[in-house]
């Protein structure tokens, strides 16, 4: 029923994976405004040598969704090179949470923008060209 | 598990005593009242008798006076556009307030379309529209005033009377959505100036989809609902019986019982919070803790955002609602927390704990004991956290 969390959402809402902060993390990105209703800071470890994402961990204010979509793409991104997070899509970790409510998608693409400024903050401090991608109906980064 | 149920501002648990009143008029009673053979009449009777207990609970001075209608939404929607195209020769003006229920925002709005004028007044900290703003706003072209009696959100009670009294004197009808008010505010329309007013019965332990119009003899109203001559030609529709039998039955329980209720819950509703506030850091109460409704409490709790609150609560069988409107489809904090001038932060972390007859002291300290340790949890996972 539209409207409605699936039983993987309140899983994960319930017993979110990987919350906290990353003290010596290699890249943070930092999305969402409390007028909206969501703030997501997530934390990611690299492996420099192989660019793998070793660790993630995020702090976030927000609905139900907020918190089961910013549990959902630590998940999905550990143990994937950079190159490889950067094709998790919104779409994947929504899927990946068996749906969210239509009102509730945007909390995917807060998800995947936080990764994505995450990642782009690793680049950055390694002198890398960031990434530019446009997101629709998301935020803008802080 | 223990289940707790605190949100009687959107709807309550029907008593037993209006189910056991309506069962009949659903089975065995099932003439029109509009019918004068032997199985319309006593139907007849049994709706007039409860026109007379609504007027008995609301103090109106005639049973005339009470409209039934399908509840608090079309009340409104009856009470706003009724005067409005009535009085359509005298002006196009309407006063209402910020933090009004959306069936008066969107009523407003609606005849805002037609080219009618609508001025919103803006509240204080506490919820409370400034009468100097309301006597600036009247015009020559205002029809009407409509103010609520207390908040739905917050549960704080405007300064009725003395609205009414400028209403009077400038020659403008008033109309006050009490809702929220009859049974739990000491309510009586005998002596309060007032032409117009909403209630609902599912607010009273009574039914859905059924609620009334108190309107003041000789108020010129025009009927929003055309059809037949139900409702002395002001409501067209076959009466729904059941469920008016059942509103009756409400209002008759609701005016024996509020005095001593209305102690009781807010006896109950202060406990509740002074644990709140010794529980939990960093909460604000949202309204004035003096002038609100009995049973409500209407709490911030910083650094958080409700859903997440009131979900966490569900799960440990506790019901309550979110100050946001973020469950109902819409991402902006409450239009009322917004308009008191609450930042948004704050007003996405807020909770509405609505009291009702079925609670206990026990509810409430399930209540502080479950509360504080998802508080923690919740703001151990929010960056906007600082320990």
């Amino acid at each position: 029923m539209d409207g409605q969390y699936s039983e993987k959402v309140m899983e994960h809402f319930r017993n979110p994976r990987n919350v906290g902060e990353i003290a010596d993390a290699d890249g943070i990105g930092n999305v969402g405004n409390p007028v909206c209703g969501d703030i997501m800071r997530l934390y990611i470890k690299v492996d420099p040598a192989n660019e793998v994402i070793t660790d993630a961990k995020f702090k976030t204010f927000g609905c139900g969704a907020a918190i089961a979509t910013s549990s959902m793409v630590t998940e999905l991104v550990k143990g994937k090179t950079i190159q490889e997070a950067l094709k998790v899509s919104n779409h994947a970790v929504a899927e990946a949470l068996g749906g969210l409510p239509k009102v509730k998608m945007h909390c995917s693409i807060l998800a995947e923008q936080a990764l994505t400024g995450a990642i782009n903050d690793y680049l950055k401090k390694h002198g890398k060209p960031i990434i530019d991608k446009k997101f629709k109906d998301g935020h803008e980064p802080r | 598990m223990r289940k707790v149920y605190l949100d009687n501002n959107a709807t309550t648990r029907m008593r037993e005593e209006v189910f056991d009143a309506m069962l009949p008029f659903c089975k065995d009673v099932y003439g029109n009242a509009s019918s004068i053979h032997q199985f319309g009449r006593p139907a007849r009777v049994a709706v007039d008798k409860a026109r007379q207990l609504v007027a008995g609970l609301l103090g109106a001075s005639s049973p005339e006076e009470i409209i039934f209608t399908s509840g608090g939404t079309e009340s409104d929607n009856f009470a706003i556009k009724g005067v409005a195209h009535a009085l359509a020769g005298k002006g196009n003006h309407i006063i209402t307030s910020a933090i009004e229920h959306s069936a008066v925002l969107n009523a407003s709005r609606a005849l805002e379309k037609d080219g009618y004028k609508v001025t919103y007044l803006p509240v204080d900290g506490y919820g409370f529209i400034n009468l100097d703003d309301l006597k600036s706003a009247i015009t020559d072209k205002t029809v009407l005033i409509s103010i609520m009696y207390a908040n739905n959100e917050v549960g704080t009670i405007e300064p009725i009377r003395e609205i009414g009294a400028i209403a009077k004197e400038r020659g403008i009808y008033f109309h006050t959505d009490a809702v929220q008010a009859v049974g739990k505010a000491v309510f009586a329309v005998k002596g309060l100036p007032v032409d117009l007013v909403s209630m609902s019965a599912h607010k009273i332990y009574g039914p859905k989809g059924v609620g009334a119009i108190y309107i003041k003899k000789g108020t010129r109203i025009d009927a929003i609902m055309h059809g037949g001559h139900h409702e002395m030609n002001k409501r067209a529709g076959t009466e729904n019986v059941p469920g008016l039998i059942g509103l009756g039955k409400a209002a008759e329980l609701s005016g024996k019982e509020a005095p001593e209720e209305i102690v009781r819950l807010r006896k109950m509703r202060d406990y509740l919070c002074k644990g709140i506030a010794s529980k939990i850091a960093h909460t604000r109460i949202n309204g004035d803790p003096d002038r609100t409704l009995p049973n409500t409490a209407n709490i911030g709790f910083k650094y958080l955002e409700g859903e997440s609150i009131m979900l966490n609560l569900d799960m440990e069988g506790i019901a309550v609602s979110t100050g946001s409107a973020c469950t109902s489809g819409t991402l902006e904090p409450s239009h009322v927390l917004t308009a008191m001038g609450i930042d948004a932060a704050d007003a996405q972390g807020s909770i509405r704990f609505s009291l009702g007859r079925d609670n206990t002291k026990e509810d409430m300290d399930y209540v502080l004991e479950i509360l504080p340790p998802i508080i923690q949890r919740l703001r151990d996972m929010s960056p906007l956290y600082e320990k």
